[in-house]
């Protein structure tokens, strides 16, 4: 039942498994085992991010392609959810129209963008998608009537799942069952969803293909496949998982930016994520975002104390301060490519015994 | 009985997934024309190819005047006197075929006197002088490329298929020029499917077959025995037209 | 050589197809005719045009080293942009500490400052271009992918260092007094900063052509470009030929940097990767690997920038993508597909 609900791609590595038990475990219980909001904005984050990541690696994983236009997609989900939400009123049939709408759009662009130039070469799409990456960020940006630009746009939500709203009167093991709760509950049972679906698609026949249309193109092209076809589906399918988890952003954070959404940071944490966490694994994907997150949010503190306890070597002190973790991040990325291609989940099944 | 000049002894290549070479041994005399036969897909090309470094063999050795070149790459085979004129001719067509010339004259300036040699081998080599490579005709392409390899004396030549797709009379002004390039000092290793050709220059062939040398020999002795012929012709059928 | 080299007969090529081979050429051109129309007054025309011009060489300056990269090894560096982003810092501190050779009104000492300063911008990037080469890009040979990634990697490592070197901060800094101010030519101000930008493009266009069509290594770049197998077994090492290249790129990528950092006057560590997207746009237009196109390419691109920046100053940025849009549409493999043997 397990194994099924999983598509048969089981984690294969008790150690895997424990670590992704945990982090399931403390996702699912967050509210009441780390209370305060500064740890649930991160759970949340961490969900969207592991959906993200994970529609990431279907394209860059198991296509075999780079895209730096998954910021776009991302965005274009919460644009949409956002700009539904505050133009048709806080209601629920608002936010479903929004993330369809969002969701269609993305497919469209995507769909465009892989028949353009998916024909052409893997290098030619990375090349095409960051330079439409970025104008669409700049035309976001710009676009300040409709889009708020670079302020972004602040709105409501249904009212049952903003912490106003109040499901039972008391503390339940010391929190409050509010609709913040409800909102977090939300994204992560969308989240796990996502997440379940495309790990289903990973294991359908199609991404079968996929994966053989990776290793080697020509000759999934002579046994009759369509590659063009194969390759700009996996990235429809991408971007659409993309958009729905910028939907869900959108309505954890009551917010939509393009600095939240659509810059070029976020695309190369993204990256980061997915090599460090492995390729083509998509438990890589929950495992690169959860360590990348909780980096981002916690490691910068102890690098301040590495900075302060090296604050007399002048050079070695800039080198590990906090703002510099990107730095040592990069160079993780770097190595972890040549080194550890498979990532950290690779690692793990490699190790286990 | 004349020195080995190349020898390749339980040569292996593999090519991504493809195990092409399946121990090839074969013995290169100095001196005169060794012709490699066999049908498409035996590995003829792939044994020049890996010869000249452009595949790296995964087992075995390649020796050259008493050196193994097998992981040498190719630009120090190239430099030790090994010409390669491949299957798809390698010209450079976006240069002038005397660019082309000049690239192949790497040890320095073009010696006038080889030219004048080879302009007379290949005259449209002189004709076309200052043209650019691509407009020249697929004959004269190949006569290029064949010119090019021979612009700087080298020991060994290996040519793959030069007749491919070329009409007779451009076949047999070829063939004379292979055969006065045979009366200089160079060795020839030709890969060819054209036996009438092969065997009208051939001193010594070897036959290939599924990655393996299945017959080598003296080319008089294969053109005199038919019965042989038939064994070796029913394996490797293109031969025969 | 032999005296009696006999012209080969060409084929009449149709004049309609004479012109359709010609036309590349003939876009900027076009560009700019189109441009004086909708613009209307030949003033503000003139002095748009030569910025878009200035813009255009800038880029193509980047651009050049990415393109000729790729074409000879197959490679794209994502990271190409960090060596601006290098170069510009450099060649700005180097500006600081001859404050006093740039602010003097001597035009030979300012020019003098510039010149060190372009010079030490693009032996340090040439430098770095070395190091990304060996360290970087030589263990992913023919992986495109994993190059993709790691070049990106490299680029974020190298923005970081920048910070680390030179401080979060933006850096400001005027230009030398000769290059201030403007000509005026009738009705129209021309920037003379921008008129040095298009005789350093120009004069790096034609050096390069020149090298190209006539050096040796121009001719083996040319012919590893199109057959690299072939290069090898004439018995050149076709891999220290490419890091001769690669170099070079790097420095050119730094001497762009300092040119652009001085017509900004003002730069960031993330200006690399902001100007890679134009970089990205001008070689795809012009076709990966060719170099005459990355000039047409840069050119259109600048002049297009340029007029919609005046004509619709929202759409700048996606004008140029709506152009690379129309060039693809056209010719797929951008205005001068490279031939390549394999």
């Amino acid at each position: 039942m397990l194994t099924k609900l999983l598509s048969g791609d089981t984690p294969r590595s008790s150690l895997l498994t424990v670590i992704l038990l945990i982090v399931l475990v403390c996702l699912a219980f967050a509210p009441f085992l780390f209370p305060g909001t500064k740890s649930l904005e991160t759970a949340a984050r961490i969900c969207i991010f592991i959906v993200l990541v994970a529609s990431y690696d279907l394209l860059l994983g198991y296509a075999g392609i780079v895209s730096f236009a998954h910021t776009m997609f991302f965005g274009i989900g919460a644009y949409g959810t956002a700009l539904a939400l505050s133009a048709t009123g806080p209601s629920y049939v608002s936010l479903a129209w929004g993330t369809l709408a969002g969701a269609v759009l993305a497919a469209v662009f995507a769909l465009a963008i892989g028949l353009f130039s998916l024909r052409v070469k893997a290098i030619f799409f990375a090349m095409v998608t960051l330079a439409v990456a970025s104008a669409f960020a700049v035309l976001v940006s710009q676009m300040s009537w409709l889009t708020g630009g670079e302020d972004g746009l602040n709105y409501k939500i249904p009212r049952e799942l903003t912490p106003a709203f109040k499901l039972v009167e008391e503390k339940v093991l010391d929190v409050r069952i509010n609709g913040k709760l409800l909102a977090y509950y939300l994204v992560f049972f969308a989240s796990a969803f996502l997440f379940l679906v495309m790990l289903r698609i990973v294991n359908s026949p199609f991404g079968r293909t996929l994966k053989a249309v990776r290793d080697n193109a020509f000759r999934a092209e002579a046994i009759g496949y369509r590659v063009v076809w194969y390759r700009t589906t996996a990235t429809v399918l991408s971007a659409v998982m993309a958009a729905l988890a910028g939907s869900l952003l959108a309505v954890w954070l009551r917010y939509t930016g393009p600095a939240t959404t659509l810059s070029m940071e976020i695309m190369i944490d993204i990256l980061l994520m997915v090599v460090i966490g492995g390729m083509g694994t998509l438990y890589g994907a929950v495992l690169g975002a959860t360590l990348f997150i909780l980096a981002q949010t916690y490691l910068q503190n102890l690098m301040g104390i590495a900075s302060e306890a090296t604050s007399a070597v002048p050079f070695l002190s800039t080198l590990v301060a906090p703002e510099r973790w990107l730095l040592w991040l990069g160079v993780l990325f770097v190595l972890s490519v040549y080194f550890f291609p498979s990532g950290i989940v690779g690692r793990l099944r490699a190790g286990r015994a | 009985m004349p020195d080995t000049l190349l020898s390749l002894s339980g040569v292996h290549t593999h090519i991504g997934p493809y195990h092409i070479l399946q121990g090839v041994d074969l013995l290169v005399p100095e001196g005169g024309v060794t012709v490699l036969l066999g049908r498409n897909g035996a590995g003829k090309t792939t044994t020049l190819r890996t010869i000249m470094g452009l595949w790296t063999a995964s087992q075995g050795d390649i020796r050259f005047v008493d050196h193994v070149i097998t992981k040498l790459a190719t630009p120090e085979i190239s430099r030790r006197g090994i010409a390669f004129v491949p299957e798809d001719m390698g010209i450079f067509t976006d240069l002038t075929v005397a660019e082309n010339m000049m690239l192949a004259a790497s040890n320095g300036p073009i010696d006038e006197k080889r030219l004048s040699w080879i302009t007379d081998l290949f005259p449209p080599i002189g004709t076309f002088w200052k043209s650019s490579a691509g407009t020249l005709s697929g004959g004269q392409k190949q006569m290029l490329s064949v010119a090019r390899a021979i612009i700087e004396p080298r020991r060994l030549i290996l040519i793959d298929e030069p007749t491919k797709g070329l009409a007779p009379a451009i076949i047999k002004s070829m063939t004379d020029a292979l055969k006065e390039l045979k009366e200089t000092d160079t060795t020839i290793l030709l890969v060819e499917q054209n036996f009438a050709m092969a065997s009208s220059i051939g001193d010594t062939v070897a036959v290939m077959d599924d990655g393996r040398i299945i017959h080598s020999g003296d080319m008089q002795e294969l053109v005199e025995d038919t019965a042989l012929q038939e064994k070796l012709m029913g394996l490797t059928l293109e031969v025969h037209q | 050589m032999s005296d009696t080299s006999i012209k080969p007969r060409i084929e009449k090529v149709p004049l309609s197809e004479q012109f359709f081979q010609k036309l590349p050429v003939m876009l900027v051109p076009l560009l700019a005719l189109a441009g004086l129309l909708a613009i209307g007054n030949p003033a503000s025309w003139l002095t748009l045009t030569v910025a878009g011009l200035a813009m255009g060489m800038m880029i193509f300056i980047m651009a050049s080293g990415l393109t000729v990269v790729f074409g000879l090894m197959d490679v794209i560096n994502f990271g190409h942009g960090a060596f601006v982003a290098i170069g510009a810092f450099v060649g700005f501190t180097v500006l600081a500490w001859l404050a006093g050779w740039t602010e003097s009104p001597s035009v030979l000492l300012n020019l003098f400052a510039v010149l060190i300063a372009i010079l030490a911008a693009m032996l340090v990037t040439g430098l770095l271009g070395y190091a990304f080469e060996r360290v970087i890009v030589m263990p992913v040979y023919g992986e495109h992918l994993k190059q993709i990634l790691v070049t990106m990697g490299g680029l974020i490592v190298a923005q970081q260092m920048i910070y680390v070197v030179w401080g979060p901060d933006e850096l400001h800094i005027s230009r030398p007094e000769a290059f201030q101010g403007s000509l005026i030519f009738g009705e129209a101000a021309i920037e003379k900063y921008r008129l040095v930008a298009v005789g350093i493009g120009l004069a790096l266009f034609l050096a390069m052509r020149h090298i190209l069509q006539n050096t040796k290594v121009g001719l083996l770049v040319r012919a590893g470009v199109e057959n690299g197998e072939m290069v090898e077994a004439l018995g050149y090492r076709i891999r220290r030929l490419f890091l001769i290249v690669f170099m070079t790129g790097s420095a050119l990528a730094g001497l762009g940097g300092v040119m652009w950092g001085l017509y900004q006057e003002t730069i960031t560590a993330h200006m690399g990767s902001e100007i890679m997207v134009l970089v990205f746009i001008v070689v795809i237009i012009g076709g990966l690997g060719s170099v005459e196109g990355c000039f047409i390419g840069a050119l259109m691109v600048g002049l297009l920038a340029n007029y919609t920046a005046f004509l619709a100053p929202k759409v700048a940025l996606i004008s140029t993508i709506a152009l690379m849009v129309v060039i693809l549409m056209w010719r797929p493999q951008g205005l001068y597909p490279v031939v390549k043997a394999k």
